[in-house]
């Protein structure tokens, strides 16, 4: 087990160099970093004496080593716009957008396998229709609309929910700000997460009752029929177990994107994150910041799966046998 | 107890299509003893695996039984409320499916499976079931059962899962067990172990068996009575012996020619010319009237299941009166 957890974070190293080096390559050749730093009236020799501080002069391996030294250490640089070092930028963003997204994935999932596990048994009844037709809804509009339609739903006519910001948050440690624990925070949070949960909300639903009504055919659940077992044995304990499998990974890839999402809903919303950080670094250039984004957003994939196949092997003993032949 | 443990009368199934009802099954009756062994043979989609799946009431929508009864020691049960239908599930009626390597839930280790199914009919405690169940085990055959119990499906061979699964459906301690197909899915070598141990088991558990197979060698072993299935339809029923010796319909006749012997080396092997009609083409007489050698004028009415001494045939050869009407013409 421990092996198997080794080679895989031997595996992610190698991922994450490999983005660093295309996040190194963007840095170091889209655009020109001097130019995007300093003055249009700057003169030839500072821009020369810049480029020498920054080590821009150097070759270009060493320059990517020292790249990817720093990303190790979190240090992405200096900010272009904001002239403040990446790392503290994107520290002050990151709680904001983790806990939308955190609100969001348990807000999809706590809603759309059980939404999925009735649609898939109950197929022919009127509330599984009505969730079926919903879901098509989900799954076809836009996110940035569904954002717009509850703000003036929510916010203009009814004034009920703030349509923009993340509301009173309160420190905790030295550097993560929370929503959570103030009443105009956790009212912030409902219109982005919803906005943000439907799609993988539907997607999740559509999936589980898919699964589920495939696993509900297999000989094995037959023979629990035949048996005798209760229906709720059979549903809960047989079936779900089963269809859980592909929906893990399904859902840990989408827990990745909803990150990616993320960027829409807080621009519609106005959310602090580092989404709207990532927009504005690219509508000014911004490489050191994109840089540093890509980075973390590969390594939050690569953690993601990780924590996926770690639960794969807890779920289905067939590749807890596989772990135990394989070398150490 | 005298009557029949179970007792199938005129079952009729249908499977509702877009051109209006197929009949899959019709006028299906037989009778099964306690403690009997009954055979069922028939080629593919003769209708054998329906009949049992349409007993234990599991026959798959748009399945349905359109006609007939079926009794479980005198009492009916095809008209029963699932949550009754349930209760007879494995307690009543035990059912074991062809394939060993999909009938066990993967993801739950075999003890527990067991202990599941103990306790949904048996009134014992959690370790008194766990117990039993490792006792089941022994008894089919599982080596070192109290270390197996806890294993996985995938770590058993497909003849022991399909022990397992003979364990699964006798725990409950069922009066009727119906095996469908239970060793087509197995080595051959494992195959003969599996249906002693099958024999064994429901013979020292008093159980009765439905053993539903196309493998005549089987069934002249184990079954004490055989009936033959014909496009959804008894053709015979009688004493597996007497029916082996001298068939009467001449669609036993001909299975019974077609079986290879190692004492005739012919050169081509005996068969029926032809093939089983499709259900929604049978046609309206006799269903083997297109394919039979003896085929004549009363055959284009359906031949209802003829009693012969202790023995029953569908066939029109064995109604004097029709016979004696042939002759004349």
């Amino acid at each position: 087990m421990i092996a198997f957890i080794l080679r895989r974070l031997l595996a992610s190293i190698g991922v994450l160099i490999a983005v660093g080096l295309i996040a190194f390559a963007m840095f170091r050749y889209v655009g020109d970093p001097v130019n995007q730093m300093v003055g249009i009236e700057t003169s030839v020799q500072e821009r020369e004496q810049l480029r020498h501080q920054l080590g821009l002069d150097q070759p270009t391996i060493i320059q990517a080593a020292r790249f990817l030294i720093n990303a190790a250490r979190f240090d992405f640089g200096v900010s272009y716009q904001f002239k403040q070092p990446v790392a503290d930028l994107i520290g002050a963003r990151m709680p904001a957008t983790l806990e939308l997204a955190l609100v969001a994935s348990i807000l999809s999932l706590a809603a759309g396998v059980p939404m999925g596990v009735f649609t898939a048994l109950h197929r022919d009844s009127a509330l599984a229709r009505l969730f079926q037709a919903l879901s098509l809804i989900g799954i076809s509009l836009p996110t940035f609309l569904i954002g717009i339609l509850l703000i003036y739903l929510f916010a203009v006519v009814l004034r009920w929910l703030p349509s923009f910001g993340r509301g009173d948050v309160v420190h905790i440690g030295s550097w993560w700000t929370t929503g959570l624990l103030t009443v105009s925070g956790l009212k912030s949070l409902i219109m982005p997460s919803i906005t943000l949960a439907l799609f993988q909300m539907t997607l999740i639903m559509r999936l589980v009752r898919a699964e589920m009504l495939e696993v509900m055919r297999s000989d094995y659940i037959r023979f629990a029929r035949a048996r005798g077992l209760s229906e709720r044995a059979i549903h809960f304990h047989h079936a779900l177990k089963n269809t859980l499998v592909p929906v893990i990974t399904v859902v840990g890839l989408q827990l990745g994107s909803i990150l990616a999402f993320s960027i829409i809903t807080e621009t519609v919303f106005a959310w602090p994150g580092m989404g709207q950080l990532f927009l504005q670094s690219i509508q000014n250039a911004d490489i050191p910041i994109m840089a540093a984004y890509l980075l973390l957003i590969a390594s939050l994939f690569v953690v993601i799966n990780l924590i996926v196949d770690l639960i794969y092997v807890a779920v289905d003993p067939r590749l807890r046998v596989h772990l135990q032949r394989a070398p150490v | 107890m005298t009557g029949p443990l179970l007792s199938v009368r005129d079952l009729r199934v249908e499977f509702a299509t877009r051109k209006g009802p197929l009949v899959a099954l019709d006028g299906v009756s037989f009778d099964i003893a306690p403690g009997e062994v009954l055979g069922v043979v028939g080629e593919s989609g003769a209708g054998k695996s329906l009949t049992g799946l349409a007993i234990i009431g599991l026959l798959d929508p748009p399945g349905r039984i359109a006609g007939g009864e079926i009794s479980l020691a005198g009492k009916r049960i095809d008209s029963l409320p699932p949550a009754q239908m349930r209760d007879i599930r494995g307690r009543r009626i035990g059912i074991i499916f062809q394939d060993p390597m999909t009938s066990l839930n993967p993801l739950l280790r075999i003890g527990d499976q067991l202990t599941e199914t103990i306790l949904a009919h048996k009134s014992v405690g959690r370790r008194e079931a766990r117990e039993r169940a490792i006792a089941w085990l022994g008894e089919v055959g599982i080596p070192s059962p109290e270390k197996r119990i806890d294993g996985y499906p995938h770590e058993f061979s497909g003849g022991m899962r399909q022990r397992v699964v003979i364990a699964l459906a006798l725990c409950a301690e069922p009066a009727l067990v119906i095996a469908d197909e239970p060793t087509t899915a197995l080595d051959v070598s494992v195959q003969a172990q599996i249906i002693s141990v099958l024999k064994n088991l429901t013979r020292r558990h008093g159980a009765a068996v439905m053993l539903i197979t196309h493998d005549m060698g089987v069934i002249a072993e184990t079954a004490d009575r055989v009936a033959v299935m014909y496009a959804g339809r008894i053709a015979e029923v009688g004493e597996v012996h007497e029916v082996v010796r001298d068939p009467l319909h001449p669609y036993t006749q001909g299975l019974m020619a077609a079986i290879p012997t190692l004492e005739v080396s012919a050169r081509r092997l005996a068969q029926i010319p032809g093939a089983m009609p499709r259900l929604s083409a049978i046609p309206p007489g006799c269903a083997f009237a297109p394919r039979c050698p003896r085929v004549f004028a009363r055959c284009a009415e359906r031949p209802p299941l003829m009693a012969i001494g202790d023995r029953g045939a569908a066939c029109w050869l064995y109604d004097r009166a029709a016979v004696a009407a042939d002759v004349r013409t």
